[in-house]
């Protein structure tokens, strides 16, 4: 991500030093990780140390400091999606794909996370990708929606 | 700043106000084990080692004496079975990380901890947060941080700043009860430090 | 668009709104709620603009993509206005009959209405479908009428009214000791008394006060706050604001976790659409009080849902939670006095402000006044969410309005309070719900989730669950919680492997103690709930799995083992060909016998066994029985049927 954008972002935020979760949320969203390059030019010019914002980029589950797949795959482990199965999903997903939670697979074409609860929890069993929700899921449907996605 | 009166251990203690109980029971001789405690960095009350019972306004709760302040007419216990049974445990749990601390055998001893009660752990780190909170306030370098949350939580270095700072200073070292900063040091010193 | 400098603009604005939207027009109301848009309410609404256009009828007709009412278990709900006849699972494809039968032709299309599962009766209206009549939906019942992206919507309802009475019509202490009588406690845990919260904020000598809205909304299962900011986001402006007038408050946040996009997205809408109406920014309605409003997202923490861990999250830090020695009422927010309240307290300002306090009191009970809107999830028939007054039993509200368990299967316990919170079983069926009743029950209120688990839920795993959920949740600072639930963990997942031992209980008990006295903060404080609740009505199992290496619910996967009844299996191979791992041998008219070592018991051919044989079973605590003689093995065709 260049320089120029990281500067516009914290700009945005008025470079102020508590507006630092935004800026990262900001860098992360568009750019899909954090470059140290980034959290580097975020520390100059929020003038906060790089050791607080490498906490905050490994303490909140929305950054990733390494960069994802094409496709990122979340499965709801909340309490609903538990009691309806999704750790049979999660079993099923772990062995189509070869990778665990918070892993890429070498061809950096999935990224898989588990998230606490989407808030969904009428179509328990849930599964996210790419923004796009599939509810009430079966082991077998995973199946197919996996091969769905180059 | 004024004077308050407490009593601690059924012995009246005189205070100023704006102390903790912690500060307030050292200035009268009285003992608090601490771990992650020290006097150049502000209070931390992540050990809960100094846990202790307070009394204010009739009712009892149990607070940690290094951030609870002091104040005037309270009654502090120190030690009680409860207080005991919650530090014998503290120091199993982190036994499980670092068995040969001396630090930890030291309190070990004093409350009939068990070295063995839990399996050992992979990290011997014990979380006190000298080092990183050492680096920030006092040297304000922030050469070392900490990472992630819950059971994955850990120290790190910043290569470059370490690389940097740590050879001539060092001073963390003597503060880490397990010696797991040494030893992260030199892990990351032998792995990350651009060569000189 | 006007910006209104008085009370009597804003009235103005209202009766011409009014005047110009006709009740009697059509309207087509589409939940466009996260669930709702998930299950395809997006095409819907789609399908309906272009039905509409193509009969011509967009000059009669509006639609609206609304907030979400609740009925998720039967989305996408539609909603047609003015007769208010409801259409459940409805698909594009229903659309064009809907507008050419019911639109134009008056009528109800049956097949799309409610049917209820006993006597096969239908309903046409919302207040006839047992779901929401058994409901009291003070706050919720207005979701589905308004489009969440527009401010008119909700000033066409009386949006507004209550911060115009508030500001104009009362001093700031009477707002206060409004919401004070009203006993509202809050609505996101821990159930504080919100006026009293408040007025230690106002009688504190900082000038600089904060007021905050916790959307952090984080215990799994419960997304009730996601449905009122989603769909209602102007409601919870308007608390907001006349919460900063109350305690004098010019500065006010809403912190949102970034898992809720569309929530962040429509109350930044809405703040935009309130400063340009002048109901926020200077000189709110001319009278004189300023307050403005930011939003911030939350990056992925439930921590952060814990008061002082979510103000240290806005100063830009780690949530990491702080001792409340010194409440954060009085020193909070940058050390400043703090009213953090959860979404829904909030929402049930304006409704107090308006309607006063004596009618909020006449709703709920002695000790907890009011309604609560729950989430109702799990194994339930009618997942969703569901707003009740104080007191309602346990029971109405799983059998009433939840409909009970599907499939058949056994009630077993209800878990309220999230992480927190503990499971109720069927025994206590008849709790009347209350912050203090479910407290005493070994549970709490909590946010409001309330997920109901049958007999194949193991109680035991339920624990492990919330632990291994703290595990990863909980800040990492104290040692008490982090080191406490690290082994509480170990401990627990040892037992549903049958590794548990004499003595793990007590281990537990103890570990539970220190994090209940010790630990730094409420999470901590609370997080041996859930196995010390499970502990108190489910012994029985835990000794299960430790003594007989046996889980009575059967499904603890290293505690279960897969057995094809030779009595009932007919050979039709699906179980073989869907085994992923080539686990079963068997053949054409040939019993299937699964090969123990093999078997990784993923449940799949228990999952694909055609119900008419049920042939697969589960086993758990005694051995599987040997396999039967090769030569029992061949199904001879049976000379009776």
């Amino acid at each position: 991500m260049d320089k120029e954008r990281v500067d516009q972002i914290i700009d945005r935020h008025q470079a102020e030093a508590s507006s630092l979760i935004q800026v990262l949320l900001d860098i992360q969203s568009e750019n899909n990780w954090l470059p140290k390059e980034a959290l580097e030019r975020v520390s100059q010019r929020l003038d906060v140390p790089l050791a607080r914002i490498q906490h905050i980029a490994t303490f909140y589950k929305a950054f990733s400091l390494v960069p994802k797949g094409r496709h990122g795959i979340h499965i709801c482990m909340g309490t609903a999606c538990h009691v309806r199965g999704a750790t049979r999903i999660l079993s099923k997903v772990r062995e189509l794909t070869g990778i665990n939670p918070g892993e890429t697979d070498l061809d950096l074409k999935f990224s898989l996370e588990t998230v606490n609860c989407l808030g969904c929890c009428a179509l328990g069993p849930v599964v996210e990708i790419d923004g796009k929700t599939y509810g009430k899921m079966t082991t077998a449907e995973t199946e197919e929606v996996l091969k769905s996605y180059e | 700043m004024s004077e308050i009166i407490l009593k601690i251990d059924g012995k009246e203690v005189r205070a100023e106000e704006g102390m903790t109980v912690l500060e307030a029971a050292r200035s009268a001789g009285i003992e608090i084990p601490t771990l992650c405690h020290h006097d150049k960095l502000e209070p931390f009350g992540a050990c809960r080692l100094c846990i202790v019972e307070v009394q204010e306004r009739g009712r009892k709760k149990l607070v940690v004496a290094c951030v609870f302040l002091a104040a005037d007419g309270l009654v502090v216990t120190t030690r009680s079975e409860k207080i005991d049974r919650i530090r014998k445990m503290i120091i199993e749990l982190l036994l499980a990380h670092a068995p040969d601390s001396f630090k930890l055998r030291q309190l070990a001893e004093e409350y009939g901890a068990d070295r063995n009660r839990f399996e050992k752990e992979a990290s011997f780190c014990i979380h006190c947060g000298l080092c990183v909170r050492y680096c920030a306030e006092v040297k304000q370098k922030y050469a070392v941080g900490f990472i992630d949350r819950g059971i994955r939580k850990e120290i790190s270095f910043i290569p470059e700043i370490a690389a940097k700072e740590c050879p001539d200073c060092k001073e963390c070292f003597p503060l880490c009860p397990t010696s797991y900063l040494q030893a992260a040091f030199v892990l990351t010193e032998s792995l990350a430090f651009p060569s000189s | 668009m006007a910006r209104f400098n008085s009370p009597e603009e804003l009235e103005k604005f209202r009766q011409d709104l009014l005047s110009k939207r006709d009740p009697n027009a059509p309207c087509i109301s589409v939940c466009a709620g996260a669930g709702c848009l998930a299950s395809g309410a997006r095409e819907v609404i789609n399908a309906f603009e272009q039905e509409i256009e193509k009969q011509n009828l967009a000059a009669s007709v509006e639609t609206k993509g609304t907030g979400c009412p609740g009925f998720c278990e039967r989305g996408p709900v539609v909603v047609i206005y003015p007769e208010q006849i409801c259409y459940l699972q409805v698909t594009p494809e229903d659309v064009p009959e809907i507008v050419s039968t019911t639109i134009v032709g008056k009528k109800v299309v049956e097949r799309l209405l409610y049917e209820d599962p006993n006597t096969g009766e239908k309903a046409a209206h919302e207040s006839d479908i047992p779901f929401y009549s058994n409901q009291e939906r003070t706050i919720i019942s207005n979701n589905i009428k308004i489009n969440s992206k527009s401010i008119d919507d909700y000033l066409a309802l009386g949006g507004y009214s209550a911060l115009a009475k508030a500001l104009f019509r009362m001093s700031d202490v009477e707002v206060l000791e409004e919401v004070k009588k009203s006993n509202l406690r809050g609505r996101g845990g821990a159930g504080f008394p919100a006026g009293i919260k408040w007025e230690g904020s106002r009688n504190a000598p900082d000038k600089t006060k904060y007021v905050i809205v916790n959307a952090d909304e984080g215990d799994p299962g419960a997304f009730m706050d996601r449905a009122l900011l989603e769909g209602n986001p102007h409601s919870i402006l308007e608390g907001l604001i006349i919460g900063g007038y109350a305690i004098g408050a010019r500065e006010g946040y809403i912190y949102v976790r970034q898992e809720y996009p569309l929530a962040v997205e429509n109350v930044t809408l809405a703040i935009e659409q309130a400063e340009q109406y002048g109901l926020l920014g200077e000189n709110i309605l001319g009278s004189g009080f300023d307050f403005v409003v930011k939003v911030h997202r939350g990056a992925g923490a439930f921590v952060c849902g814990e008061s002082t861990a979510l103000m240290t999250a806005l100063e830009g830090r780690v949530g990491e939670p702080r001792p409340k020695y010194i409440r954060s009422n009085i020193k909070g927010l940058w050390n400043r006095p703090s009213v953090l309240n959860n979404v829904e307290t909030w929402a049930n300002v304006p409704l107090i402000i308006n309607k006063g306090a004596d009618w909020f009191t006449s709703i709920g009970t002695e000790g907890s006044k009011g309604t609560k809107i729950f989430s109702l999830v799990g194994k339930i028939n009618n997942t969703g969410l569901v707003e009740v007054p104080m007191g309602i039993t346990l029971r109405d509200i799983i059998y009433k309005i939840g409909g009970g368990i599907p499939g058949g299967r056994k009630f077993k316990a209800v878990q309220t309070g999230g992480p927190s919170g503990g499971c109720i079983p069927e025994q206590m069926l008849d709790l009347q719900v209350g912050f203090d009743e479910l407290t005493k029950a070994g549970s709490m209120m909590g946010s409001g989730g309330m997920i109901v688990m049958d007999e194949d839920t193991c109680m035991v795993d339920v624990a492990r669950y919330f632990i291994e959920f703290l595990t990863d949740e909980s800040c990492g600072k104290c040692v008490p919680c982090r080191e406490g639930l690290r082994q509480m963990l170990k401990i627990l997942t040892d037992i549903t492997q049958g590794k548990g031992k004499e003595g793990d209980i007590e281990l537990l008990e103890e570990l539970s103690e220190t994090a209940i006295e010790a630990s730094l903060c409420a999470l901590g404080k609370s997080a041996p709930n859930p196995f010390l609740s499970t502990l108190r009505y489910f012994r029985d199992e835990y000794e299960a799995h430790i003594k007989e290496k046996r889980c009575p619910a059967l499904s603890c996967r290293e505690l279960v083992s897969y057995y094809i009844d030779p009595e009932k299996c007919k050979a039709c191979g699906i179980c073989l060909r869907k085994c992923p791992v080539d686990a079963i041998d068997g053949g054409k008219k040939k019993i299937h016998i699964i090969d123990q070592e093999k078997c990784t018991k993923c449940g799949t051919c228990f999952e694909v066994c055609p119900d008419r044989f049920g042939a697969v079973t589960k086993i758990s605590g005694r051995p599987v029985p040997e396999p039967v003689a090769e030569e029992d093995r061949i199904i001879r065709k049976s000379k009776t049927k």
